[in-house]
């Protein structure tokens, strides 16, 4: 974790979690790609695995969050009552404010 | 596959789909080996020929993962449950609240998540197979199956109740893919009726699926 590398969004925010489309060692499972949800913790910067993957180790730290998405938003018909939800680690440049 | 390193599990946990299911992969086996595979064993077999890794520290870390077991998370919960300053230091930062006990923790990142009367936990890596190794050791064929890895996300209701949970509306269940750089354990709630029990005795409570959030503490314990 990397003191100086400071989250752009608050627990709290609206966002957006983008699709790239960008092939290689992403963590950003396709199934919560322009879905809405909502900051829940900022877990600190850290290297980008898209680069690090690939040997480019000691590059820029990012923030990363935790973002809370609710079960309802994800899958229309999903089973289980409105207040079912799901918490998954996004880096920063995969969110937009929503 | 086994893990040549613990602290990056999902850079190598892709091979999993394999033929040869908890059995090391090896060059004369019966099977036809996958590309993975194959470049694994091609690989291991480059950097023990280059002198970057020797055939003795590959061995070494192999039985070193092989004698991790779900019993480290299990202690950490029932301390958890008889301290209640080590509770919200274990909330705060599970890494450090791991190395307190002496638990030699080779994951970047851990987080504990609590089980409330109101919301159940439950985790999965949908991505691969991220999972704490220095508390739970190696992780369950289950974890690391596909239908797991997609059903827990899509319908984790059904997917508890396959193991044996089944929770009100009035409890939010709620999914954690360990998908990035954290890695989770699950503090679950204390049973009813165990306040005669000493800390080790509440551990043995503690299930590997508990730690999970497949199961809960008393029951299916041992597992």
């Amino acid at each position: 974790m990397s003191p100086n590398a400071a989250p752009t969004f608050a627990p709290g925010a609206r966002v957006r979690i983008i699709d790239l489309k960008k092939p290689g060692h992403v963590r950003t499972p396709i199934y919560v790609r322009e879905k809405v949800g909502t900051i829940d913790h900022f877990c600190g910067a850290f290297e980008n695995p898209e680069e690090r993957a690939y040997g480019r180790i000691g590059g820029a730290r990012i923030p990363l969050y935790r973002v809370r998405l609710m079960q309802r938003d994800l899958w229309p018909d999903y089973e289980g009552p409105d207040k079912d939800s799901l918490v998954l680690e996004i880096y920063d440049h995969w969110l937009q404010p929503a | 596959m086994n893990s040549d390193h613990p602290d990056h599990d999902h850079h190598h946990d892709h091979t999993h789909d394999n033929a040869h299911g908890p059995h090391p992969t090896r060059e004369d086996d019966d099977v036809v080996l996958s590309y993975g595979e194959a470049k694994f064993l091609a690989l291991k077999g480059m950097l023990i020929e280059k002198g970057v890794l020797t055939a003795d520290e590959i061995r070494r870390q192999h039985e070193i993962n092989d004698l991790l077991t779900p019993h480290q998370g299990a202690r950490m919960v029932a301390k958890a449950w008889v301290d209640p300053a080590f509770k919200a230091r274990m909330l705060k930062d599970a890494k450090a609240a791991a190395i307190e006990l002496g638990i030699e923790v080779t994951e970047a990142e851990l987080m504990a998540i609590e089980n409330t009367p109101t919301c159940h936990n439950i985790i999965v890596c949908t991505l691969c197979s991220c999972y704490p190794r220095s508390l739970l050791g190696e992780p369950p064929p289950w974890y690391v199956s596909k239908a797991y890895r997609s059903r827990a996300v899509r319908e984790p209701r059904k997917v508890l109740r396959e193991f044996g949970l089944s929770f009100s509306d009035q409890v939010e269940v709620r999914v954690h893919d360990s998908n990035a750089d954290l890695r989770y354990v699950i503090l679950p709630m204390r049973p009813q009726g165990t306040d005669a029990l000493d800390e080790m005795e509440l551990a043995d409570l503690v299930s590997r699926d508990c730690l999970v959030g497949t199961a809960l503490p008393g029951r299916n314990a041992g597992s």
